[in-house]
């Protein structure tokens, strides 16, 4: 099986549409994904008819929508093969989970001393809430420094562990660069000194089948909006030993077992790190994506966009004084690249001006700007629904703005 | 010429633009045209960081007037920062206060001088204000 591409495109109506009277051609997808009509359908059809709270509800309609809720956690953990469905949390998105972890796991077990081990290619979401979490416990944040394909050097990274080492995030996929790391080599080497890893898998889960048993990663976040789904919703998983370990991050309604002013009991999993009504709509969404998704099959998506990625960078390649950051042995749909001297806002700026949306600047990753010492990038993203002319279009659109600010 | 006439003169010339295209090809060209700052003001003092571009800006006063001077990495914002000197630059405080800049809207340009741009336009053109309310309190006293 193959993807239809012209069947997939009509299924995504965002993608119709005129942008300064010039077809858009949408290649920010790293930054979000749009949106296919099954899962706006969704929301309609929930908003229309399913609307209720859930789990506290006797009522019909408060019924239906908890069945439908906990079907989405089952379908999600099937999706990344968890063990239990009681090892997905719902949460706000990547950036939530990642939080949540460093806050939790940061008050039951870093202590003054301890050392977080990250990457020097993450964003800013696996940079930020672990100094935060060092900060909070005077910990010491390690960065694992990337060599100039943008990689991370593993032998670095087995030097930095030692006995102080209490946790490792790393992102499965570079934002900034579309390096794929080799996730599954570094858990190895951190469970042999029993140290926990949590993986952002934000840019991975919308272009690769995921298996977070056969990983072993300890906790692995993503967002939906990144693979088709609404925006305001995305998945923790954890292993349930260390979720059942770990205290609730925020308090309130349905997170609780028994309430007093003494003292509060908490739910068991996953509703102890569940507070407050949940976002049932979106949740229903991210299902409706992951079921769009899954029918065309995780390897042809993959496939697709690995080709896809592969003339993109041949034919970039071919425009003079085109660079582009970030080549690393095994790279995922994103491009980063500058031209010559021109400044990449203003190549973007004409890109935009031609109806192609890419993004530019630092890509919520400052620090990989930093180790190139360059101010930003043109970074193109790919999605299932990007097509070959489309990516003529962008190497037409680059050789034109290059004339124009050269 | 008082800022309403210079702003007048600037949207003749965009007049004459039909396409985009000239637009920005002529906003480029002001951009590499206009060496805007002296490198002793291009450094982080001088500096308003945006998220996509930056931009330096230098004010000082010369009789009754501020001379602004500015500069950014990107060539089209500069080509921006080129208009805003050009308008604002060699005016009175209270002329600069009291500045409405429609030209941006009639030039079609408001979109470079949205916060969301984060571009380090926005904020000079609030920092051109602020430094004519400064220059204004100082020369009350």
């Amino acid at each position: 099986m193959t993807i239809d591409i012209n069947h997939i495109r009509e299924d995504f109506p965002a993608l119709h549409q005129l942008v300064y009277k010039r077809p858009l051609v949408y290649l920010d997808n790293a930054a979000t994904t749009q949106k296919p009509k099954v899962v706006i359908e969704t929301l309609v059809e929930y908003y229309s008819k399913q609307n209720a709270n859930i789990h506290r509800g006797v009522h019909y309609l408060s019924q239906q929508a908890t069945v439908a809720y906990e079907d989405a956690r089952c379908l999600v953990q099937s999706f990344i093969h968890a063990a239990h469905s009681r090892e997905i949390i719902f949460t706000r998105g990547t950036t939530e989970s990642i939080n949540l972890i460093a806050s939790s796991f940061g008050k039951k077990f870093i202590k003054p001393g301890d050392e977080i081990i990250i990457s020097a290619l993450e964003h800013h979401s696996n940079i930020v809430p672990w100094q935060i979490a060092c900060e909070d416990r005077q910990a010491i944040l390690r960065v694992i420094p990337i060599n100039e394909n943008g990689e991370i050097i593993t032998e670095e990274f087995e030097k930095l562990l030692n006995e102080k080492t209490k946790l490792i995030a790393i992102a499965h996929i570079s934002n900034s660069l579309g390096t794929v790391n080799p996730v599954k080599e570094f858990i190895e080497i951190a469970h042999k000194r029993n140290i926990p890893v949590l993986i952002d898998g934000a840019q991975a889960v919308p272009h690769q089948g995921i298996d977070v048993q056969e990983m072993d990663c300890d906790f692995y976040c993503f967002s939906g909006h990144k693979m088709y789904a609404p925006m305001g919703v995305g998945i923790l998983y954890g292993k349930e030993k260390w979720l059942e370990e770990l205290p609730p991050y925020q308090g309130g309604g349905e997170m609780i077992k028994e309430v007093t002013f003494e003292k509060t009991t908490y739910n068991e999993l996953p509703y102890k790190f569940e507070a407050g009504t949940p976002n049932v709509g979106d949740v229903l969404g991210l299902a409706s994506a992951i079921k769009y998704i899954a029918g065309h099959g995780m390897e042809n998506i993959h496939q697709y966009e690995s080709s896809l990625l592969d003339y993109a960078t041949k034919k970039l390649l071919e425009i003079q004084g085109l660079r582009i950051i970030g080549n690393a042995g095994i790279k995922a749909g994103v491009i980063s690249f500058l031209v010559g001297k021109i400044h990449p806002y203003d190549l973007g700026t004409i890109l935009d001006k031609l109806g192609i949306a890419v993004r530019t600047g630092h890509h919520c990753a400052q620090p990989v700007m930093d180790r190139y010492d360059i101010p930003g990038t043109v970074r193109a993203s790919f999605a299932m629904y990007n097509t070959m002319e489309e990516i003529d279009v962008l190497v037409e659109g680059v050789k034109k703005a290059k004339a124009m600010l050269e | 010429m008082k800022i309403e006439e210079i702003e007048q003169e600037i949207i003749n010339e965009f007049e004459h633009f039909y396409e985009w295209i000239d637009k920005y090809d002529y906003l480029i060209e002001l951009g590499k045209s206009l060496p805007l700052i002296d490198p002793a003001y291009k450094t982080n003092n001088y500096l308003i960081t945006g998220c996509q571009s930056q931009v330096w800006l230098h004010a000082e006063m010369e009789g009754d007037k501020i001379i602004f001077k500015a500069d950014s990495d990107a060539i089209i914002t500069k080509g921006i920062v080129g208009l805003l000197i050009r308008t604002l630059s060699g005016q009175t405080p209270d002329d600069i206060i009291n500045a409405k800049l429609e030209f941006i809207d009639k030039i079609g340009l408001r979109d470079h001088l949205s916060p969301t741009r984060s571009n380090g336009l926005t904020s000079m053109y609030k920092q051109m204000k602020l430094y004519a309310l400064a220059f204004k309190t100082k020369m009350s006293q």
